[in-house]
């Protein structure tokens, strides 16, 4: 163990030098397994890669890792030849095959790489393909040179609505539109449930619940009972508002939506954390009218008590977090609650506004001694923990190996999750949420104060 | 227990029905050469994957990947392969291409990219990947990595794995070959001594793997010079042409290498297998024999009549619990699945269907003739028709790759990870018990019992057959 530790040590850089281009330890992946889980939340859909097909074996095993689930995507098999002569052939046969063989009601292609310098125009061969009575093929471009998985996601979010959003121009339902981002299965239940809750009817894609998180009945479910119905988000340019989760999830949707069908949008943070989950119910509870239940109230109430109870765990220690901007901003906000100090916020994903937003939150609590980064890797994130370091580290996975070489706890939150289980069906959005982030964070930190304390101090009541 | 099929096992995809044949039934060769069918949900991974698996085990090299993020992001620690030394193979490195990058070419940010990682980690070496878009712009990494060398005097290489190249990992696996002789091969001035070691082709030790079989062979008083290339380091590498024999494990990856090594340095090759007890026995034999020395003979029985005298009860007690068990096994190259076969016969099970993503013509053949008559094999399986037939043949447990892990789960069908990245050590005597663990703890887990719930009996018609 001891050896273990000392040679990760010797892994980063005695001192500082440049680190300019590329990553080292990414904090993020590519467009295309954005799509692909975007994808996933259309009922009866299967994904399409639009390359070769490394990348979508790639997709569907980090996702199933993650997930513990089986995910279905198809490949165009690119070989040299699609290389040298265009993809078209090769997408028209793929979507042929498809329909004949694993019968989706809708095919969704994304792009990759390989497509996209090759310069193929999917609209034009979509239109050229046969498709069958009834099923339907949309499709993003999503350049894995461009953003991330994050952008890939909300590439995909607004192809699903530019294909199927339709208004009919009668008057708007009395109904809501939720995009809620890249997020679990079990957060996107908790978010129906909230809504159900405050009696207010909704059309919510995409919708990974049922999909991701289907129960084992020793049948097998090509297209589980789950995912937002074709004709649902087909209706949803019928519907009053969308509330987009998250800015660079889901607002380029909900712009779209609004562009289109006319269907105005308030974009709000993703529901992590007391003010978030707040802000979700008075928006709610303002576009429709409608009185916050009794039953909220009482969760709301259970997790400010909670937090008193436990926050001399917590208050006033250091964290770094990392991961995917629209978590890590809505994270940040809570930690702030709590009362922590967010000495490092990073996510891989590039785009100014994270940085802006993050600063912002801080400067109202009066913190500047952060750091703060878009488009980042761990190798940043783990140089700034050894110049001065956090009590905690929230993140993914990945963040594995900065915890041990720096000896600091590790709270897991985000994706991807490869070596822990259940956290997908455990939502951490809404009140709910904030009891389980509450929980692995006072936990975690009390675990290692046991780990660490000599036998005089090792107390039974903490 | 019917074993054999009434009928032709059908493919869903006509163009498909080459690749999947019944064993003995049909003369007719499997069409694994095939390229995957476009809009098959096929299982296979890329040219990059192939090279970067036989790759990534040397601890001490960087391994940086020129190409978008996705390729270094999805292959970090893409192996479960331990190190006793650096754990720099463990970092992921990539020049995130971006989309100028894309528009003015890649080779600057490449060559930058080495600079600064050559002066933070001073690694003895760099494998420098290529990927789909790398190689669609035309960067030339060859180039780029000659010049590094030169102006950092030390050793960057090239792997020629662009992706699209081919959907075969096999491509990969020779990109990786090509990749390492040019690392081993001694520059001029340079004499490698002649040992009596061996090297250990193919052994990428997962699970500690290598380090286990390593005990046996110093115990025989043999030694291994380099693991190709589980827990190798670059010096260890270099070292290579001094080995008196080849041990060649997965000839998937490895065969081409092996031939070129003995071209080369005129070093004869055994093939191996150390995945059953009774493979591992007589590989032992056979590496005893090759040095035709009474007391290594002599210390290799003692040492495998101690071993198997240890593991048998064990072996034994598993084998009550698993006989007459129907198992189906899908994994990358044909030479795990007759590793396996060999060893679920060991516990007393019957193997129903066998599958490869790789697998040659001639392996097919063997595995053929290995198999029970009218055992289904098929060629890149899609996951339609691994569920087809998981449900037809009754199923009890799948040895297969994490891909395959839920779809059998999802059917209440036990599975067993045997693919390159499971953790378990599953070689050697030890690996012949922990083979045997992990397949009873998934066949027999007290949860298949549950799965039907009781408030709708009548309705319930699962598929798992108790």
């Amino acid at each position: 163990m001891v050896i273990g530790v000392i040679v990760m040590l010797e892994c980063i850089p005695r001192k500082a030098i440049d680190h300019t281009v590329g990553k080292i330890n990414p904090a993020k992946t590519c467009q295309p397994l954005g799509a692909m889980y975007a994808a996933l939340g259309i009922n009866r859909c299967l994904p399409h890669s639009h390359g070769s097909q490394g990348c979508c074996a790639y997709h569907r095993m980090a996702l199933t890792r993650h997930f513990r689930e089986q995910v279905l995507a198809s490949s165009s098999s690119f070989t040299e030849g699609a290389s040298v002569f265009g993809g078209a052939a090769n997408l028209k046969t793929s979507i042929k095959n498809i329909f004949e063989i694993y019968n989706p009601d809708i095919i969704a292609v994304h792009t990759t790489c390989l497509s996209e310098t090759i310069g193929d125009d999917l609209s034009t061969i979509i239109k050229q393909s046969e498709v069958p009575e009834g099923k339907v093929v949309i499709h993003a471009n999503t350049p894995s040179y461009q953003g991330s998985h994050i952008t890939g996601f909300s590439n995909m979010c607004r192809g699903i609505v530019s294909y199927l959003a339709e208004s009919d121009g009668t008057q708007k339902k009395n109904r809501v539109n939720i995009i809620p981002g890249f997020v679990n299965p079990g957060d996107v239940r908790e978010i129906r449930r909230i809504v159900e809750e405050m009696g207010v009817e909704s059309v919510i894609f995409p919708d990974t619940s049922g999909v991701l998180d289907a129960p084992l009945t020793s049948r097998y479910e090509q297209y589980p009972d789950g995912g937002s119905r074709v004709e649902d988000i087909r209706d949803s340019g019928n519907s009053k508002l969308t509330l987009s989760l998250g800015s660079f999830a889901s607002d380029a949707a909900a712009s779209l939506l609004q562009e289109k069908c006319g269907v105005p949008g308030i974009p709000l943070k993703l529901p992590i954390g007391l003010k978030a989950t707040d802000a979700l119910i008075m928006a709610l509870k303002e576009a429709f009218g409608v009185a916050v239940p009794r039953s909220l109230e009482i969760e709301r109430g259970q997790v400010i008590d909670t937090l008193i109870d436990t926050h001399h765990h917590y208050q006033g220690r250091t964290v770094a977090v990392f991961g995917d901007p629209d978590t890590v901003i809505a994270l940040t906000e809570f930690l702030l609650t709590m009362g922590m100090v967010p000495k490092y916020i990073i996510t891989g994903t590039p785009g100014s506004l994270f940085e802006k937003q993050i600063w912002e939150m801080l400067a109202e609590v009066g913190l500047t001694d952060c750091r703060v980064k878009a488009d980042a890797d761990l190798l940043d994130l783990q140089l700034w923990i050894r110049e001065s370091p956090v009590d905690l580290l929230i993140g993914t996975t990945h963040g594995k190996y900065i915890a041990r070489a720096e000896d600091i706890p590790l709270v897991r939150v985000g994706f991807p999750i490869f070596d822990r289980a259940v956290h997908p069906l455990m939502p951490i959005v809404g009140y709910r949420g904030c009891l389980r982030l509450i929980e692995q964070i006072s936990n975690t930190l009390l675990e290692r104060r046991d780990r660490d304390s000599t036998d005089e101090d090792f107390e039974l009541v903490l | 227990m019917e074993n054999t099929c009434s009928v032709e096992p059908k493919a869903f995809i006509n163009e498909r029905q080459g690749s999947i044949i019944a064993s003995g039934k049909s003369r007719a060769n499997i069409h694994c050469a095939d390229d995957s069918l476009a809009g098959s949900v096929s299982q296979r991974a890329c040219v990059y994957c192939g090279a970067r698996v036989v790759l990534n085990p040397v601890t001490d090299a960087v391994h940086l990947v020129h190409g978008p993020i996705g390729c270094a992001t999805y292959t970090w620690d893409i192996r479960g392969s331990l190190s006793s030394g650096s754990e720099m193979y463990r970092k992921s490195f990539s020049t995130d291409m971006k989309e100028r990058d894309v528009i003015f070419g890649g080779e600057r940010k490449l060559a930058v990219c080495i600079d600064e990682i050559v002066m933070k980690y001073h690694p003895p070496a760099i494998f420098v990947y290529s990927t789909c878009v790398a190689g669609m712009i035309g960067d030339d990494i060859v180039a780029v990595c000659k010049l590094a060398s030169e102006k950092h005097g030390t050793e960057v290489i090239p792997v020629e794995s662009t992706g699209f190249s081919s959907g075969n990992k096999i491509v990969g696996y020779r990109a990786a070959a090509d990749a390492l002789l040019r690392l081993i091969t001694p520059k001029d001035g340079v004499d490698v001594k002649k040992t009596k070691k061996l090297n250990f082709l193919g052994e990428y030790n997962l699970g500690g793997e290598k380090w286990l079989i390593e005990g046996y062979l110093q115990e025989m008083g043999v030694g291994i010079n380099v693991a190709f290339t589980g827990d190798s380091s670059v010096a260890a590498l270099k070292q290579a042409p001094g080995a008196s024999l080849n041990l060649v494990q997965c000839t998937g990856s490895m065969h081409w290498l092996a031939m070129r090594l003995e071209e080369e340095f005129g070093i004869p090759s055994m093939s191996v297998n150390f995945f059953g007890a009774e493979n591992t026995a007589e590989s032992l034999r056979r590496i005893a024999r090759f040095y035709d020395d009474e007391e290594i003979i002599r210390r290799t029985e003692i040492l495998i009549e101690r071993e198997m005298g240890r593991i048998l009860p064990g072996i034994r007690w598993y084998k009550e619990k698993l006989v007459g068990k129907r198992a189906a096994i899908y994994v990358g190259g044909a030479f795990k699945a007759v590793a396996i076969i060999r060893q679920l016969r060991e516990l007393g099970m019957e193997i129903v269907l066998t599958g490869t993503q790789t697998g040659k013509p001639e392996e097919y053949e063997n595995l053929s003739n290995l198999l029970d008559e009218g055992t289904i094999i098929i060629d890149d399986a899609n996951p339609a028709e691994i569920e087809k037939f998981l449900i037809e043949q009754k199923v009890d447990v799948m040895a297969g790759g994490v891909k395959e892990r839920v779809l059998a789960t999802k059917l209440g069908v036990g599975f067993v990870d045997h693919n390159h990245d499971r953790k378990e050590c599953l070689a050697g005597f030890d690996g012949a018990i922990n083979f045997a663990r992990e397949v009873y703890i998934t066949t027999c887990t007290p949860v298949w019992g549950h799965i039907r719930s009781p408030f709708n009996m009548e309705a319930a018609d699962g598929s798992h057959d108790e």
